[in-house]
């Protein structure tokens, strides 16, 4: 495999693009939002339930690339326990990493920084951003918001 | 490669295939380290030497502003801009040039014919028929006139393989029915309509039909007075002429009794702030100035596919198609979308567990260009419950060489996925 495509698909990517994790419904989850792709038709939910300001579960369900499912799958496992706050602080760092503007230390990113190929393919940007923003939405939105929809 | 092909006169001919690739330059490029296997021809098509060169020699000796000035170079692009419309007019076979109106493309003609037809033929509870197959630009334009006018919008159905329910297109026509517009082949799944059938059905009704050919033209042969359409719409880029040009071909009857689309410069008469008459076909619908380098450079692509015949074209693309078709049953876990028996030189595919990005994205690596997504035709990926294929087309330049390219390329894939 070529060097841009293996550092693009990494091991970690393709293992949570085949065995997502968090990949379910929370039923009774006090936020959701639904994201959407227009480019490429991906759809994704995302559900979490937030305890005195802390995520204390969160999870997807949808269609998309592997870089859109592992995006949203290493997510989920990493904001869970996090704090809101933590959990938007998080998503400015992925985005500067995988737009190629990464000041910070990649290790606050952790698991993470697998998404640092990204910046070599803009195409594949929102791919990896859709269930970030998504997140972000359900963070805004209160539950009898978006049941509406 | 070469196809033998028995010609009436008993000669063989051959399709040289390499010649021809040899006329288009960007062919020859490499991409990621790999040559080129340029497989998104359904998007738009690559150009050939003398299409480039045709349109830089408009720029560099008779550029100027048409049907204006009295001095030489405006009189020389004219004479050049009109005789491309008449080499449009004998390409497709209409009556008459008053009949050849150039647009920037297929998605303009469409608009021009439901906004100007639109505006005087629709009423409350009118109908529009198009079908599930159609391109966004066979859609969207019908649904802005039918909100304007309180008209709705009837789809027909296709079946699981791709085709079209022709008993249900006879059972939506009915006298509310005000134009039927569908698209002649399918650019997400290369089904090819019967559009014939269509039209002779349509007409027994009294209503008329726009044929979409974005994705005929540069196949199949097209007779507009055989076909007996009565618009027909196709794009400059996708038949190896410049982006930017398209024609919309209408029966010279129902211009004359449709409104102009877009007012200015060129498509007046006279013009007083009282009243301005308008000018006669088929100038009425070309406002401002045109793409005159883009409407000489289609010519020049028309002239192409005249020197090596399109029927040639057909039967050398119907060959690559069959020999994708069966090479990609290689490829495990593979599914194509469309199974039409009709189809024109797209194969759309599926895996269930690989995504079409991620197909897309590696195929590039290996120097072949395909197209991923939903093709502008989200209602049938709906309808096939889809987000989007991977979509390889054909043109009169592939090969079957190409065709192994690929098959290796999705291997490779499926080696890194499963
Ligand atoms: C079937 C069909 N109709 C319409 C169009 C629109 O053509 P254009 O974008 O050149 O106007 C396309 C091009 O993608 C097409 O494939």
């Amino acid at each position: 495999m070529n060097d841009e495509l293996r550092e693009l698909y990494q091991q970690v990517i393709l293992d949570h693009n085949k065995s997502p994790r968090n990949f379910r419904v929370i039923e009774h989850a006090n936020h959701h939002s639904e994201g959407y792709n227009p480019l490429c038709g991906d759809r994704i939910d995302v559900f979490i339930d937030v305890e005195e300001g802390i995520v204390k579960d969160i999870s997807f369900q949808g269609s998309g690339c592997a870089i859109s499912k592992a995006s949203a799958s290493l997510m989920s496992s990493t904001v869970k326990g996090k704090t809101v706050d933590e959990a938007e602080k998080l998503f400015e760092k992925f985005h500067s990493l995988i737009t190629g503007k990464a000041d910070g230390d990649p290790e606050e990113l952790g698991k993470l920084a697998v998404f640092a190929g990204v910046r070599d393919f803009p195409a594949r940007v929102k791919c990896a951003s859709l269930a970030w923003h998504t997140m972000i939405n359900a963070l805004k939105k209160e539950k009898d918001v978006v049941t509406t929809e | 490669m070469n196809l033998k092909t028995v010609s009436p006169k008993n000669k063989i001919d051959t399709y040289d295939v390499e010649k021809i690739r040899r006329d288009f330059p960007v062919l020859l490029q490499k991409v990621h380290g790999q040559k080129l296997c340029y497989l998104d021809n359904a998007a738009t098509t690559q150009k050939p030497r003398s299409v480039i060169d045709a349109v830089s020699r408009y720029y560099e000796t008779i550029n100027s502003n048409v049907h204006r000035g009295v001095h030489s170079l405006s009189e020389m692009a004219t004479q050049a801009y009109e005789d491309s419309r008449t080499t449009v007019k004998n390409f497709i076979n209409a009556a008459s040039e008053k009949e050849i109106i150039f647009t920037r493309g297929t998605t303009e003609a469409i608009n021009l014919v439901a906004h100007s037809y639109g505006k005087i033929n629709l009423k409350e509870g009118d109908e529009v028929l198009i079908t599930n197959m159609e391109h966004h630009s066979n859609i969207v334009p019908w649904q802005l006139i039918c909100e304007e006018k309180n008209a709705k919008l009837k789809v027909v159905p296709v079946n699981n393989d791709g085709e079209l329910i022709f008993e249900e297109f006879e059972k939506q026509l009915n006298e509310r029915t005000k134009i039927v517009s569908v698209v002649y082949v399918s650019n997400s799944l290369g089904t090819i309509n019967p559009v014939k059938k269509i039209i002779d059905k349509a007409h027994s009704f009294g209503i008329p039909v726009l044929l979409d050919g974005a994705q005929a033209i540069q196949h199949l042969k097209i007779d507009v007075q055989e076909l007996d359409c009565d618009f027909f719409a196709f794009s400059g880029h996708k038949i190896y002429g410049p982006t930017g040009i398209g024609v919309l071909y209408g029966r010279e009857k129902l211009l004359e009794s449709m409104p102009p689309y877009m007012g200015g410069g060129d498509m007046i008469s006279k013009v007083t702030f009282e009243k301005t008459t308008y000018n006669e076909l088929p100038h009425k619908f070309e406002a401002g100035t045109p793409h005159i380098s883009g409407a000489i450079g289609l010519a020049e692509a028309l002239r192409y596919i005249n020197k090596i015949g399109i029927k040639k074209i057909s039967a050398y693309e119907k060959e690559i198609l069959n020999y994708a078709a069966s090479s990609l049953l290689q490829v495990n876990g593979l599914k194509v979308i469309g199974q039409a028996k009709e189809k024109s030189s797209v194969i759309s595919f599926v895996f269930d567990n690989i995504h079409p990005h991620d197909v897309g994205t590696f195929l590039d690596f290996e120097g072949i260009a395909v197209r991923t997504g939903h093709h502008c035709t989200q209602p049938l990926m709906d309808r096939f419950n889809i987000p989007a294929t991977t979509r390889a087309s054909f043109a009169l330049y592939n090969t079957k060489e190409e065709v192994d390219i690929l098959v290796n390329g999705l291997k490779k894939v499926l080696e890194v996925f499963n």
